[in-house]
């Protein structure tokens, strides 16, 4: 493999430009993503083959390349088809759609008009990625590179001028230029805590001992959020790269990128990126010929979500069961078997290598006082363009929501966006204009956390909510210490009770102890903010929780015990859809008689309030009221009432 | 090197490298404890030995247990809201100690001391009380200081629990050192000298722990 070997600085130079020539500049390249699970899921791969085996039965191989990526971020669409230059967007694109999209616009250069993206709000149709609301209002810096990239080819990575920062770094700069120049950037840690970067590197630099090392977070687990999996599926040598550099500065020799055990897609990358990055001498002895060495090694995690906090993660680095110990003593002093430990997450390493090449100052350019640079969102819930958005930090939420969100699907009010994944908080409307700020976002009581963003509409009950996120922790607590195990014990089992109508009074005391407690005394971050999403909703929805405990009455009509299903015997037209889809037989009437539900059979699926015809919406929900009466078997319909 | 430092008050000097709690300790001041034990490593699970400290005009809450002292530390043991913490910690505690209706142990007077309601969230706790509140003494004492290995904790979460490995804990019948450190009594009144009956890996495994 020494063949590949670059040794210096011009050698990457002249790498780069022979891949460029190699490729030439004409050819139209047609880009997919197939290597992320929302693309897979939606077809695709299916899609990406029938590009492969059309474009050579019509003889274009000449003309066309075809780029299989990871994450594009509209997942909402998939399968996209982006064809570059000109960046024209196809959305939802079918196999069958695939000879038309050669024909008409690799052959010709005209349009497809089917599969252009309409905006639903607007009914525009947006020809290219910029005309296309989504995409306009992001900055896509770091996120925006995985369109262009196959990852398990790091000739892509170089060609878009990948490792000039590396070299860049380890030829123009000293290590100490390197921290400082991280420092200026106030890059802050995309992991959740939004520690200052450059500061964490300098007590690493500066900390005693003569092995050091540096360390990828990966183990990314908020149900919801997949920034992280998609940049290390996505662009693995991004990251890669901002490691290396770090290692540079730091005097770190060794590094470890912890990938869960779940993302199987960005482990195989990741193993593969290491292996190309070794064979051109990114990695290994002499890095570019610089004589500095470094090497890292990939650790898969074993599926437990504690293991992304510092010191779990390096326990299971260290072969231990992946469990926080206590860290007055700061990772970045002592961390694996003692030695200084930079973690850093996936989203901050990926941020180095563009600062390096950019300079601090541009990077202070973009986001607020505090928060700098631009932050990756994993837009979902009750939002018509779910999906990965990076944005500049102080965007509003509201921008973020409706501008590229699309605001709320069906005509539904917004009620909250959770941010920071279950150790975040719910932030309800009238702060909707709050910029997306690390500082701003705490002071809410939530966190920017490592950037999952659920929406939620009317039709979300905010004690569920708590009950969901508290419940999620509960089953990924190590166990350890009292506050978290039994604080989330108890606590999930009194949101519980509540959703099911056995609320007791003093619950919402209780809560408040726990949670306090919690907030205080738990060992690890895990415990710590466990609690904000029974917090915030508790400080925002108070209502919700007293309906629930003293009327007995789900206002949001969520919650099943609470819940019961009604069809309006006046609005009734008949029409045996719900009749025919419930799964337990619930619903009497027939052709003709109106239809009417046995209480006792009902499970509360929700089938049949879905089902119901919008233009009939017969089927009610009914929480903390009496159920009307229903009709006497056998009423018939009024056939007039219907015209 | 000494450091000096404020506990309560009062003036303490102590050596680099101790904890809070050692500190204390040394100049009289009692911190209640449910996981420290001298001679093992800082472990920091019951919480029970949380204080304020202020450092730099910032206060916040620390396990004094793991907490290096710091010149010119001022530390609280006893606050409204470290009060407060402790009992509530205490009451989460209490119904998997209970045994005929009283909790047991160091416990039992804990809860006197700050107040703790023990049926607070007894109607809450659905889960088979262990009489365990997994301070791992226990495990840590029979590694770290015997070093036979035969307990060891299994188990996430509300699923953790301290057994004996069979194989392993031959030594127990004449060992026992665990016997007296056990918070809430658990290993004395449940073993019968017969170590893991009942109270090892093959139970929890068969689902019976």
């Amino acid at each position: 493999m020494t063949g590949k070997r670059i040794s210096s600085p011009e050698e990457l130079e002249q790498l780069r430009k022979r891949i460029l020539s190699k490729r030439g500049s004409n050819k139209l390249i047609v880009s997919i993503c197939t290597m992320s699970v929302c693309g897979q899921s939606r077809g695709s791969v299916d899609v990406c083959g029938r590009f492969k085996e059309e474009i050579r039965r019509v003889g274009l191989e000449d003309k066309v390349d075809i780029k299989e990526t990871g994450c594009q971020g509209f997942c909402e669409r998939e399968p996209v088809v982006i064809i570059f230059p000109e960046g024209i967007y196809y959305v939802n694109v079918k196999p069958d759609d695939v000879p038309e999209i050669i024909s008409t616009t690799l052959a010709k250069g005209k349009l497809v008009e089917r599969l252009l993206y309409t905006d639903p709000v607007t009914g525009e149709k947006g020809a290219k990625e910029s005309d296309i609301p989504f995409y306009k209002n992001q900055m896509r810096i770091v996120f925006g590179n995985n369109r262009h990239i196959n990852p398990t080819d790091i000739n892509d990575y170089i060609a878009l001028g990948g490792y000039s920062a590396l070299s860049k770094a380890l030829f123009q700069m000293t290590p100490e230029q390197v921290l400082e120049e991280i420092k200026k950037s106030n890059l802050r840690g995309r992991g959740g805590g939004g520690f200052p970067t450059g500061i964490k590197w300098e007590t690493t630099k500066n900390a005693p001992g003569k092995r050091k090392y540096v360390i990828v977070n990966c183990d990314e687990g908020d149900p919801g959020a997949y920034m992280d999996r998609s940049l290390m599926e996505g662009n693995p040598h991004a990251i890669l790269e901002g490691l290396i550099i770090g290692a540079y500065a730091m005097g770190s020799h060794e590094g470890f990128i912890y990938v869960r055990q779940e993302y199987p897609i960005a482990y195989e990358n990741t193993i593969q990126a290491i292996k190309q990055a070794e064979e051109y001498g990114f990695l290994g002895e002499n890095v570019l010929g610089s004589g500095f060495d470094f090497e890292v090694d990939v650790h898969c995690g074993a599926g437990a979500f504690v293991s992304g906090e510092s010191t779990a993660l390096m326990s299971a680095i260290e072969g231990k069961v992946g469990e926080p110990k206590m860290k007055y003593i700061h990772t970045a002093v002592s961390g694996i078997k003692g030695n200084p430990s930079c973690l850093n997450n996936v989203e901050t390493w990926a941020n180095v290598p563009l600062i390096i090449n950019k300079g601090a100052g541009w990077f202070n350019s973009i986001g607020t006082d505090r928060s700098k640079g631009t932050k990756i969102f994993s837009l979902v819930g009750k939002v018509n363009n779910t999906g990965l958005v990076e944005v500049p930090m102080g965007m509003t939420l509201r921008r973020l929501i409706y501008d590229i969100g699309g605001g709320i699907p069906n005509g539904k009010k917004f009620k909250a966006v959770q941010t920071g994944g279950p150790s975040g908080g719910v932030i309800p409307e009238q702060y909707l204009d709050t910029p997306i700020d690390f500082d701003e976002l705490t002071k809410l009581g939530s966190m920017m956390g490592s950037g999952g963003m659920v929406v939620m509409d009317e039709n979300t009950c905010m004690v569920d909510t708590a009950r969901y996120f508290v419940s999620f922790c509960c089953e990924e607590s190590c166990g350890k210490c009292i506050p978290c195990r039994e604080g989330l014990r108890t606590l999930r089992e009194i949101l519980t009770d509540i959703c099911e109508g056995k609320g007791q009074e003093g619950d919402i005391e209780a809560i408040e102890d726990i949670a306090k407690a919690m907030q205080d005394a738990s060992l690890c971050a895990l415990g710590t903010t466990a609690a904000n999403p029974a917090f915030t909703t508790l400080k925002y929805f108070r209502e919700e929780y007293e309906a629930h405990i003293k009327e007995k009455r789900c206002p949001a009509k969520v919650c099943k015990a609470l819940t019961s299903y009604y069809i309006d015997p006046e609005k009734c037209t008949a029409c045996m859809i719900c009749f025919k889809n419930c799964p337990t037989e619930a619903i009497h009437g027939g052709k003709g008689i109106i239809h009417w539900i046995e209480q006792e059979k009902c499970i509360k699926c929700n089938t049949c309030f879905e089902v119901c015809p919008p233009r009939f919406s017969a089927v009610r929900r009914i929480s903390g009221e009496p159920l009307p009466l229903t009709p006497a078997p056998g009423t018939k319909v009024i056939r007039e009432k219907r015209r | 090197m000494t450091v000096t430092l404020q506990i309560d008050g009062k003036e303490v000097k102590a050596r680099e490298g101790m904890t809070i709690l050692e500190a204390a300790k040394e100049a009289g001041v009692e911190i209640p404890k449910l996981c420290y034990h001298e001679k093992l490593k800082p472990y920091g699970a019951c919480r029970i030995c949380s204080v304020e400290v202020e450092r730099k005009g910032r206060a916040r809450i620390v396990a004094s247990c793991g907490y290096p002292v710091e010149q010119g530390l001022v530390v609280r043991t006893r606050s409204p809201r470290i009060d407060r913490i402790r009992k509530t910690l205490i009451e989460l505690i209490a119904p998997t100690t209970m045994v005929d209706g009283e909790v047991v142990g160091e416990i039992k007077k804990l809860a006197k001391e700050y107040g703790a309601n023990i049926h607070r969230f007894e109607s809450r706790f659905r889960a088979k009380p262990t009489r365990c509140i997994l301070c791992g003494q226990c495990v840590r004492y029979c590694d770290e200081v015997i070093g036979e290995h035969a307990i060891g904790f299994v188990g996430r979460g509300i699923e953790r629990r301290a057994v004996f490995f069979p194989e392993k804990a031959k030594a127990c019948l004449t060992c026992q050192a665990c016997f007296d450190l056990c918070p809430t009594g658990k290993i004395p009144s449940e073993t019968d000298f017969v170590v893991f009956d009942g109270f090892s890996i093959d139970d929890y495994l068969a689902g019976e722990l």
